[in-house]
């Protein structure tokens, strides 16, 4: 046997303070009422730090910081020196990049090869890709002299804290508005670290908020009146509460929201190929990826023998330690969101369908959940049509393409999809046929700055990133 | 297995007996996506393999090396100076495990054989016309249970890729099963020179194709190649083990050679090999490293992790 020995990444790379407040105008400061909650290590339940739980008077503050900021310095300034600053913030994430992979991982639970070789990377990219754009907005293909829409009310998810956090603030920073984000309760660090480098940029004062707080911070920051634009990740019911919390006002609204996306394995597909894709799909980040492929539909002909692969390469994955740079699973994000993997793998036994899990030891404390396939799975399955946010995998079976394209299909949600054949003229066929905004060929979860992302029905409207994504920010 | 899964064992041993069947065959494995194959290795390359791992690691890569010299230049003092080496990698630390095997031209066989009597070290010797295999079969084989005869028990053939990429599989399944029968009691890698066969898909057809005919172990490369071994190719024939032992039964080697030099390469090798084919495969008698430079840079490591300093190049013997 090759057992590999505990490879932690060092945690002292990185210094947590014992407390954080908001950062408004350049600031950290008190919330107005004091009150506080605490941010948790997931792998260990341990407390990282005491964080300021913003109100609506220190949301208002944070607003008109940001509608200053607008009016004085941002809004006027040439887009060639928005993008200076753009660009000296995406240098210092790059110099910054272990800093802030691994108080991600210890916030999130992700597994730092994760953190360092996929979330910190990109964030930097969609820096440096918006910072680009910030002089060329009239050559964006949206008239000759685009203007900005003024304050976003950004509210960003725990999955992803960085990258979504870039994903906003990059294209709206570019267009030339000015941002009040609310990071997610469970992850609010790397945003407060931003806030930092915000500083260490020198970016002016008011243009970049962060309230940190839970449900009623983001309502309070979406319901403001002094916002003309929002944006929020999330889940679909928060999602449809925004919507109507916004309807009938000025403000401009995009929503990227849940997925139950179809990952669809031919009979002539690159089989071994596909099986990474498939684990690629559904464990990348523990499932807690909107675009997961949650829903295996594997052609019936090659079911037993993809399924048997899939097996074998599951009892590959190492769960555990997310610091320890050969954990390819980690913690599940919070006790809540273990308590909804739970209920719904229930669900699923209970209905009927066959579970199975690689022998693997989880740890004793923090939030944990052992990789999951579904067998015998049907469209009537509640594993097959609610979105888990976790590391279970749904498989279902098909026969011909037009039965595939018609279950992959056959849910609220549209967002992602993924083919596997080795067919070209199959993929183009598919891909017009499929109703999900993002369409993976023989890959999947390959995110890149200059691609649009976004959903189909349920799953959301408006696209991000690329020169699509300057369309929410811009006022066209 | 894949989409020979439900093919029976009597079926695979009829293959070779007809042109058409074995293109069919071979035509019909599942194709191998290069960007993901690639992928793949590039992750299992960032594995972090430390201390005790590191060590464990090292000391099997060391019994893992077909310690290699083929030149032009290569005498028989050349050659049994590197014999030597094989018997005692590190004459400082007799914990030092010995390598697997040498790997010489077949006029060098004799002088390694006197040297590496005794021993459990492997004598291999190139043969079939190594490297490129063009000449005349008869030749090829001549060749073969000569190296045998003077004392080589492992055989490194090469395959006629001339033919292989002509589409002329049975006239190289005939070419294996010959060899393999020149060989006797000897083991038989076939070398595949993976670097003209270009892509991936070639790569798992070739390995099959080295499998069916009756091969112990199927090699990467010769080495005398610009493009020799490298992970993604590795990976594609380590699937291609793996899969053929589900369906036959039969256990397969495989050797990556050339290109290898360092102790992380090799251990990234091992990484792979652990976590596709599992611990099965992680033995000197089914994986094995052709190289020559990875001796010493594995054993500069070895003598780091145990004294906890590097020591500079001149501690450590040059054959």
């Amino acid at each position: 046997m090759f057992e590999y020995a505990p490879a932690p990444e060092s945690r002292s790379v990185v210094d947590i303070k014992p407390s954080y407040g908001l950062f408004i105008d350049g600031t950290f400061v008190d919330p107005a009422d004091g009150g506080s909650f605490k941010s948790i290590n997931p792998s260990s339940e341990e407390v990282l730090a005491e964080i300021a739980e913003g109100g609506a008077q220190d949301v208002d503050r944070a607003v008109r910081a940001a509608r200053k900021a607008y009016d004085k310095v941002w809004g006027p300034m040439p887009g060639r020196d928005r993008a200076k600053y753009l660009y000296r913030i995406a240098r210092i994430i790059q110099e910054r990049s272990r800093e802030l992979a691994v108080l991600e991982s210890l916030d999130n639970g992700k597994p730092i090869k994760e953190s360092r070789d996929v979330d910190l990377p990109l964030v930097a990219a969609h820096f440096f890709y918006y910072a680009g754009w910030a002089d060329k907005l009239p050559h964006a293909g949206f008239g000759a002299n685009p203007q900005p829409l003024g304050v976003a009310a950004q509210v960003i998810p725990w999955n992803f804290p960085l990258l979504m956090l870039a994903w906003k603030i990059a294209p709206a920073l570019a267009a030339g508005n000015t941002v009040v984000l609310k990071p997610a309760e469970t992850t609010p660090l790397t945003a407060l670290l931003f806030a930092e480098i915000c500083q260490q940029a020198e970016l002016p004062a008011g243009v970049v908020n962060i309230v940190t707080g839970a449900g009623e911070t983001g309502r309070a920051l979406v319901e403001h009146d002094g916002v003309d634009k929002v944006a929020f990740t999330g889940s679909t019911d928060v999602g449809r509460a925004i919507a109507r919390a916004v309807a009938g006002s000025r403000k401009k609204l995009t929503l990227e929201l849940g997925g139950k996306a179809a990952n669809i394995v031919f009979d002539d597909a690159p089989v071994d190929q596909a099986v990474e894709g498939i684990v690629n799909g559904i464990f990348f980040n523990q499932g807690h990826v909107c675009c997961a492929g949650s829903r295996l539909l594997v052609q019936e002909s090659v079911a037993e023998q993809v399924l048997d692969s899939l097996k074998r390469r599951m009892a590959q994955l190492r769960v555990g330690d997310p610091l320890d740079k050969n954990t390819d699973i980690g913690a599940i994000n919070s006790a809540a969101q273990l308590a909804r993997i739970r209920e719904l793998t229930e669900a699923g036994a209970a209905e009927g369908a066959e579970r199975w899990s690689p022998p693997c030891e989880l740890p004793d404390r923090g939030f944990w959940f052992a990789p999951t396939i579904f067998t015998g799975v049907t469209q009537a399955h509640r594993i097959a049509r609610e979105e888990i946010f976790g590391p279970v995998l749904s498989v279902l079976t098909f026969r011909t393409p037009a039965e595939a394209v018609e279950k992959a299909n056959n849910t609220p949600y549209g967002l992602s999809a993924g083919i596997w054949t080795e067919k070209g003229s199959r993929i183009l066929w598919m891909a017009d046929r499929l109703r999900a905004g993002v369409v993976w060929a023989n890959t999947f979860n390959k995110f890149d700055p200059t691609s649009p992302f976004g959903g189909y029905k349920e799953s959301g409207y408006g696209r991000e990133g690329g020169r699509h994504g300057l369309e929410a920010y811009l006022n066209v | 297995m894949t989409a020979t899964a439900t093919s029976a064992r009597s079926d695979l041993s009829e293959l070779g007996r007809s042109e058409t069947a074995l293109r069919t065959f071979l035509h019909g494995l599942p194709g191998v996506d290069q960007v993901g194959a690639e992928q793949r290795a590039a992750q299992l390359g960032t594995r972090s393999i430390k201390t005790t791992a590191k060590a464990q690691a090292i000391d099997l890569a060391i019994r893992m090396v077909d310690l290699t010299t083929l030149e032009g230049a290569d005498t028989p003092g050349k050659v049994r100076a590197l014999a030597a080496k094989a018997l005692r990698p590190d004459p400082a630390d007799p914990s030092c495990p010995h390598v697997g095997a040498v790997c010489v031209y077949p006029a060098m066989v004799p002088y390694v054989a006197e040297v590496l009597r005794g021993s459990k070290v492997h004598l291999a010797s190139v043969a079939t016309s190594f490297p490129s295999g063009q000449a005349p079969l008869e030749i090829k084989l001549a060749d073969t249970r000569a190296a045998v005869e003077a004392g080589a028990d492992e055989i490194d053939m090469v395959i006629n890729r001339g033919a292989f990429l002509a589409g002329r599989y049975a006239e190289v399944y005939d070419e294996i099963v010959a060899t393999k029968q020149a060989c006797g009691d000897a083991h038989l890698k076939v070398i595949l020179e993976t670097g003209e066969l270009a892509t991936y898909d070639n790569v798992r057809r070739a390995s099959w194709l080295a499998m069916l005919a009756g091969g112990d172990f199927i090699k990467t490369s010769t080495g005398k190649v610009p493009v020799a071994a490298t992970l993604p190719v590795t990976l594609v024939m380590l699937e291609a083990v793996r899969d053929f032992r589900a369906a036959t039964g039969r256990q397969v080697g495989v050797k990556p050679a050339g290109g290898i030099k360092t102790t992380k390469d090799a251990i990234k090798y091992l990484v792979m090999v652990n976590e596709t084919v599992g611990p099965d495969w992680l033995d000197p008698d089914w994986f094995r490293f052709g190289a020559s430079s990875l001796l010493n840079d594995l054993l500069m490591q070895r003598t780091k992790l145990t004294t906890g300093v590097y020591a500079g190049p001149d501690y450590f013997t040059l054959d």
